[in-house]
C-alpha cells in the first residue's frame, strides 16, 4: 500500500464571527490525534507561521469588500480542494442581512460623515465568488459533522452532507413538534445535519443550513400563515440566515417574468 | 537609522489587526494599531426584528463571547420591557457566564499567549514538545465548553437562554456529574497558576484608567454599576459618558476615551477595581502570580486571567450547588410588563465591559440599538502603551521589537471581529 502523503491543510478567515474556527479548535478536545493525520499550515487565529504551500483550504466567512474577492482567488489558484465553513461562507448567513436595509442607510447609521473612510461592499457566499468543492453547513457548524467531513476528506470521499430536513432528526430525537407548542419552526424546509439542536433546547430552527434542494416551501408558508404569521413575519424567518438566497431568487424570478 | 515595524496582520488574536510602528533618528515617528477588518453593520441586522430574535442575532457578533452578547442583549431587552427574570434564570445566566469566561480565558491564556513563552509559532508543537500542558488547556476548554452547553445547548451561539428565562433546564444528574468535574479540575487550575507563574513576563509599568463593572456582593459579571480606578461611579444608563466613543480613518473599529486619552477594560481592570470580591482560592492564586491591586503592567492581563480562571472554577461549583440545593424546575418565561421602551444591558465579558442598548417599539421590534464592544474601548490604551513601549525597546532588534509588540497586543486579547461588529441606529437618545 502506498504512503500517503499527510496533507497540508490552511484555514482562512473573512468577515464572521470565527465562531466555527473556534468549534474547529474545540472537536480538537476530543480528538487531538486529529492533528498528527493533516498538516495546517496557516490558521491566523491560531498561530504565527503563514505557509502558502496547501491542498485543503477551509475558508470562514463571507465575501463583503472587493479586495476579498481577489484573497479569494489567490485562494483558489493554490488549493486542490476548497470548503466553506459554517454559514457565512456557506450562504452570506447573517451578514446578508445587510441587504434588507439599503447599504447607504447602515454606513450612514453606523459611522456618520465618515462612512467613506471604511470600504464595504456587496455581501456574498464564497461560491458566488470562486467554485467551492463542498460547504459544511451551519451557524457554527456542527463539531461531529466537521469531524465527518475531515474524515471523508482523508479518505478522498465526498463529505456525506444530508439533504432531508430539520424534520427528521427532530422526530428521531423524539422531541415533541414546536407547532405543537405554540410555535413555529423552519424546520421542514431546513437542511438535517445538526441533530436539530435548536428545536431539542425548545427555540425554533432558523435554517442556519440553509435550504434543502427541493424544500416543500408553499406548505411550510401555510402552515406559518395557519400559526398567524404575516408575510413580513415569513420574509424575518425565510431571511435571517438566508437573505442572499432569498434575494437571488426573486431576482431571477423578476428576470424570469421580465 | 530607521526602523519600521509592520506587522500585517497580528496573529493569534481574534479578527485582523496590524501595527505600525515607525522608529528614525532614535526617536518614535509612528505609532499604530489599525483594525482592518471588515465592517459588518449589525444595525441593519437589528433594526425591525422582533425583540425575542436579538439575542440570537448578536450572539454572532462573535463566536468567542457569544455567550457574553446574549446575556447582555436579553438584559437589555428586560430592562426596556420591564421583564423580571427569576431567581432560577439568574443563577443558569451566571453559571453559563462561568463557562464563558473560563472558555475564553484558557483559550487565550495557553492557546494564544503562552506559545510566546515556549518560543513556538503556535501550539501546535507544544503537542509533542508539552503534551500535558496542551491536554491540560484541552480538558479545561472542554469542560467550560460542556457547562455552557448543559445550560444552553451548546457553547458557541447559545440556545436555550432567551428573554425572560430558558427554553430549557439542565437535569438534575447533568448539574452533578459537572460538579465533580469542576472539583477534579483544581487540579488543573492550580498547575494553570504554576505554569503561569512560572513565565516571565515583559517588565513595563504604565498606569491608566482601569473601567469594569462592580456589585456590591458579588466580583461583577453580569450587572452592576460601572466604576473607574480613578473614583467614577456612574450606573450603566449613563455609559456613554465614559466610552465617548469617536472614529479615526485607519481602523473600521470606533476608539474610546473617559477623563484620560485612554482607558482600560477586560480581566486587569476587574482586577484592579474587584480583588476584594474576588473567591479566596483566587486571591491566593494572585499571590503565587504577584499581583496586587494596582497592577499597571498591561502584559499581565493574561495573569489577571488565570486568577479568574481559579474564581470560575470555584464559583461555577458554588452556583451548582445552589441550584442542586434549589432543585431545578420547568419555568415560565417572565413575561414583559411594558409595551415599548430603552433599556441598557451590561455585562463583564471576557474582553472586558460589554453595553447593548435598545429601543423597542410596540410592536416589540428593535427601532434602535447600540452597543459598545470591550476591544473598541482598549484600542486607544493599546495605542497609549505601544507609544510608551516603543522608546524603551528602541534599542533592539526590530524582530524583538516586533515581538514585544505583538505580545503587548495579544496580552489585550482583542476581540476584533467585535470591534468592527458595532452596532448603531438612530432612535436612540
Amino acid at each position: 500500500m502506498s504512503q500517503r502523503a499527510i496533507p497540508k491543510i490552511a484555514f482562512f478567515d473573512f468577515t464572521c464571527c470565527e465562531g466555527c474556527q473556534l468549534t474547529v479548535v474545540d472537536s480538537l478536545q476530543d480528538h487531538p490525534e486529529l492533528l498528527a493525520a493533516v498538516e495546517i499550515v496557516q490558521f491566523r487565529e491560531a498561530m504565527t507561521e503563514r505557509g502558502e504551500d496547501y491542498q485543503v483550504a477551509f475558508i470562514e466567512g463571507s465575501c463583503s469588500r472587493p479586495a476579498d474577492k481577489d484573497r479569494l482567488q489567490a485562494i483558489r489558484e493554490k488549493a486542490s480542494v476548497v470548503v466553506a465553513l459554517g454559514a457565512c461562507a456557506h450562504l452570506g448567513g447573517v451578514n446578508a442581512l445587510k441587504y434588507l436595509q439599503p447599504l447607504e442607510t447602515s454606513r450612514q447609521y453606523v459611522y456618520g460623515d465618515k462612512a467613506g473612510w471604511y470600504e464595504t461592499g456587496e455581501v456574498l457566499p464564497i461560491d458566488a465568488v470562486i467554485p467551492v468543492d463542498f460547504a459544511i453547513p451551519g451557524c457554527p457548524i456542527d463539531r461531529g459533522e466537521f469531524l465527518t467531513c475531515v474524515k471523508a476528506l482523508l479518505l478522498g470521499k465526498k463529505p456525506p452532507i444530508p439533504d432531508y430536513p430539520l424534520c427528521v432528526e427532530c422526530k428521531l430525537r423524539e422531541n415533541a413538534c414546536l407547532f405543537t407548542r405554540g410555535k413555529v419552526c423552519m424546520g421542514p424546509v431546513t437542511r438535517a445535519g445538526c441533530g436539530a439542536i435548536c428545536p431539542t433546547y425548545g427555540q425554533m430552527c432558523e435554517s442556519c443550513r440553509g435550504f434543502i434542494s427541493n424544500p416543500n416551501d408553499p406548505s411550510l408558508r401555510d402552515l406559518l400563515a395557519k400559526h398567524g404569521l404575516s408575510v413580513e413575519d415569513m420574509t424575518m424567518q425565510y431571511t435571517l440566515y438566508n437573505t442572499y438566497q432569498v434575494r437571488e431568487e426573486l431576482m431571477r424570478r423578476q428576470s424570469f417574468h421580465g | 537609522m530607521g526602523k519600521r515595524i509592520n506587522v500585517h496582520y497580528v496573529t493569534r488574536i481574534e479578527g485582523h489587526g496590524d501595527i505600525v510602528v515607525e522608529v528614525g533618528d532614535g526617536k518614535l515617528k509612528d505609532c499604530r494599531f489599525e483594525v482592518v477588518e471588515a465592517p459588518r453593520f449589525f444595525e441593519s441586522m437589528l433594526h425591525g426584528r422582533h425583540y425575542s430574535e436579538a439575542s440570537q442575532i448578536t450572539s454572532r457578533i462573535c463566536g468567542i463571547c457569544s455567550t457574553g452578547h446574549a446575556t447582555t442583549s436579553v438584559r437589555a431587552t428586560e430592562k426596556a420591557l420591564g421583564v423580571e427574570p427569576s431567581e432560577q434564570t439568574r443563577l443558569l445566566r451566571k453559571l453559563a457566564f462561568f463557562g464563558e469566561i473560563l472558555d475564553s480565558h484558557v483559550l487565550h491564556a495557553y492557546m494564544l499567549v503562552a506559545p510566546d513563552f515556549f518560543g513556538v509559532g503556535s501550539v501546535i508543537p507544544l503537542v509533542a514538545t508539552h503534551r500535558e500542558v496542551v491536554l491540560r488547556a484541552l480538558r479545561m476548554k472542554k469542560l467550560a465548553g460542556d457547562l455552557c452547553a448543559v445550560v444552553n445547548g451548546r457553547h458557541t451561539h447559545p440556545i436555550a437562554m432567551t428573554v425572560g428565562g430558558f427554553t430549557h433546564f439542565p437535569r438534575v444528574d447533568e448539574l452533578e456529574g459537572l460538579y465533580l468535574r469542576f472539583e477534579a479540575a483544581r487540579v488543573d487550575a492550580d498547575a494553570t497558576v504554576e505554569l503561569f507563574s512560572s513565565l516571565t513576563f515583559p517588565a513595563f509599568e504604565r498606569e491608566t484608567e482601569y473601567i469594569s463593572l462592580a456589585l456590591p456582593d458579588e466580583y461583577a459579571f453580569i450587572d452592576g454599576e460601572i466604576v473607574s480606578s480613578d473614583g467614577v461611579v456612574l450606573p450603566v444608563e449613563a455609559y456613554k459618558n465614559v466610552t465617548n466613543e469617536y472614529l479615526v480613518e485607519y481602523s473600521s473599529a470606533k476608539l474610546a476615551r473617559h477623563q484620560r486619552d485612554s482607558y482600560m477594560v477586560g480581566a486587569l481592570a476587574r482586577f484592579n477595581n474587584n480583588y476584594a470580591l474576588l473567591h479566596s482560592r483566587a486571591k491566593k492564586a494572585a499571590g503565587a502570580l504577584g499581583l496586587k491591586p494596582k497592577v499597571t503592567n498591561p502584559y499581565l492581563n493574561t495573569a489577571a486571567q488565570v486568577v479568574e480562571i481559579v474564581h470560575c472554577v470555584e464559583e461555577s461549583m458554588v452556583t451548582i450547588d445552589e441550584l442542586l440545593e434549589r432543585g431545578v424546575q420547568w419555568e415560565e418565561l417572565a413575561p414583559p410588563k411594558l409595551q415599548a421602551g430603552q433599556g441598557v444591558g451590561a455585562c463583564e465579558v471576557p474582553r472586558g465591559l460589554l453595553i447593548h442598548n435598545y429601543s423597542i417599539g410596540a410592536d416589540g421590534k428593535l427601532t434602535g440599538a447600540d452597543c459598545v464592544i470591550p476591544t473598541n474601548q482598549n484600542i486607544a490604551s493599546i495605542e497609549a502603551d505601544m507609544c510608551a513601549l516603543v522608546p524603551r525597546i528602541i534599542n533592539k532588534s526590530a524582530d524583538a521589537m516586533r515581538l514585544d509588540l505583538e505580545m503587548l497586543v495579544r496580552a489585550y486579547d482583542p476581540c476584533i471581529s467585535c470591534s468592527v461588529h458595532v452596532v448603531k441606529v438612530d432612535g436612540l437618545k
